[in-house]
């Protein structure tokens, strides 16, 4: 590893691995003001345009796969593989920490894998309601009365994750750190340390001496 | 795959690879949970409403919830002025009229509670209508014989729709002033509209301008646009048997 030394601080995340975070995160705002405006009557009656909105709504859909399939082919693969390696693996510590209990924690601390996973399988069903609920407005075979349902239910699901996403990285003292290393790509050793140790102490290990 | 340059120096420490592997567990919740979510195309309409008709009414519309939602298809809602509105009824019919609201609301009322569903999937229960029975509308005039059919336009350009004169004289037809015991707010169609609960809501001309009796049932606007003329709920747009 030939990286300058930088005793201060340690590189958690590559430009793809951010990439796929911001894209994630503005076309998620898009939709969700989008799909607030469609779904609650005040809104619905106050802005109007139904049709503009929902154009809106689907082109921002469609622009989150494009991207997302664009980092994957141009970007660094390896670093994108190695999250989903890491948000796989569970070990003792991670269900010590998911019952509550202080455990070292690797990059991924459990709840962020689970975060990771769940964030998944919500942007599959969201694709798939969508998709459904798209093609079934013109088309019979496509129109199921359950889309509807699963689209609102991975909605409440990914409000109530967001609310903790965004008060664990903006608000919370001890963890907010982290904005950094999403933002910038690095964070503070002496941070990571206390809350990734396995991961700090796996790095330093892998350093030339 | 190794990121690893090559070593000269004596192996480092390593955790011991059981320990710091873990277990695939993850790959497997991706899989189990996505499953579950996709089977709830199958049943998630029947939870979704079970659960909100269990939540008390009055909390604010987050889902689940049976909560209304507002579609439209031009901008922005007709509004409602009662010293200018009329709803006129013409075509096929020996005597065309109009009423004013005050006319509408002389007219004998009559209260339903029936259950709203929406063709994209979501329902609304116990809406409780209060307004005037087609037949009671029809009743000072006689009808051409070739009259077939009701065509209602709605205010909000170019929205309207049509039933046969059978189903507009369904026992549950109306055309209503009130719901949940208040006057027709703008979002739902102010100050009347059409409503029929055995079909889906897009049968339900809002904000009604005028009635016309005719030949047949023309395809209203989202008839035009795929939908189907009959549109019983549960059985017709796709779902249940229908194609």
């Amino acid at each position: 590893m030939a990286t300058a030394p930088e005793p201060a601080f340690i590189r958690r995340f590559t430009v793809s691995e951010r990439a796929i975070h911001w894209i994630h995160a503005s076309v998620f705002f898009s939709l969700l003001v989008t799909g607030a405006i469609l779904y609650f009557p005040t809104l619905s009656v106050a802005i109007g345009r139904r049709q503009v909105v929902k154009d809106v709504h689907l082109w921002s859909a469609l622009a989150w796969v494009v991207a997302v399939l664009v980092v994957v082919i141009v970007g660094d693969r390896r670093a994108l593989r190695r999250v989903l390696r890491e948000a796989d693996r569970f070990d003792a510590d991670d269900g010590r920490w998911l019952t509550g209990k202080r455990a070292p924690q690797g990059r991924f601390n459990a709840g962020q894998k689970v975060n990771l996973i769940l964030t998944g399988v919500l942007s599959l069903l969201f694709v798939v309601s969508g998709l459904l609920l798209w093609l079934g407005e013109r088309d019979t075979r496509f129109r199921l009365d359950g889309s509807i349902a699963l689209h609102d239910g991975a909605t409440l699901v990914s409000l109530f994750l967001l609310v903790g996403h965004l008060y664990l990285s903006l608000i919370h003292p001890s963890t907010r750190h982290a904005l950094r290393g999403i933002n910038r790509g690095d964070v503070r050793e002496d941070w990571a340390e206390k809350h990734h140790r396995k991961w700090v102490e796996a790095e330093r290990d892998d350093r030339p001496v | 795959m190794t990121e690893l340059p090559e070593r000269k120096l004596p192996e480092p420490k390593r955790r011991e690879p059981k320990r710091r592997e873990g277990v695939p567990v993850g790959r497997a919740a991706f899989l189990g949970l996505a499953a579950a979510g996709i089977s709830s195309l199958a049943w998630g309409k029947t939870a979704f409403d079970a659960v909100a008709s269990a939540i008390p009414s009055g909390l604010p519309s987050i889902a689940p919830s049976n909560g209304w939602r507002i579609y439209s298809i031009s901008s922005p809602l007709p509004t409602f002025d009662p010293a200018t509105y009329s709803l006129e009824v013409f075509g096929l019919l020996d005597k065309p009229f109009k009423l004013s609201y005050a006319d509408l609301q002389d007219l004998p009322q009559e209260r339903q509670v029936s259950d709203f569903h929406c063709v994209t999937g979501w329902s609304v229960e116990d809406v409780h209508w209060e307004g005037v029975r087609i037949q009671e509308l029809l009743k000072a005039v006689n009808l051409a014989p070739n009259a077939r059919a009701l065509r209602f336009n709605s205010a909000e350009l170019p929205y309207d729709s049509a039933l046969t004169l059978e189903q507009a004289l369904l026992p549950d037809v109306m055309l209503a002033l009130k719901m949940d015991g208040k006057p027709l707010t703008r979002p739902h169609g102010s100050p009347v509209r059409l409503v029929i609960p055995q079909m889906y809501g897009y049968k339900g001309v809002k904000w009604l301008k005028s009635i016309e009796v005719s030949r047949e049932a023309f395809a209203g606007y989202w008839e035009r646009e795929g939908y189907d003329n009959d549109a019983w709920v549960g059985r017709s747009n796709g779902y249940g048997d229908s194609s």
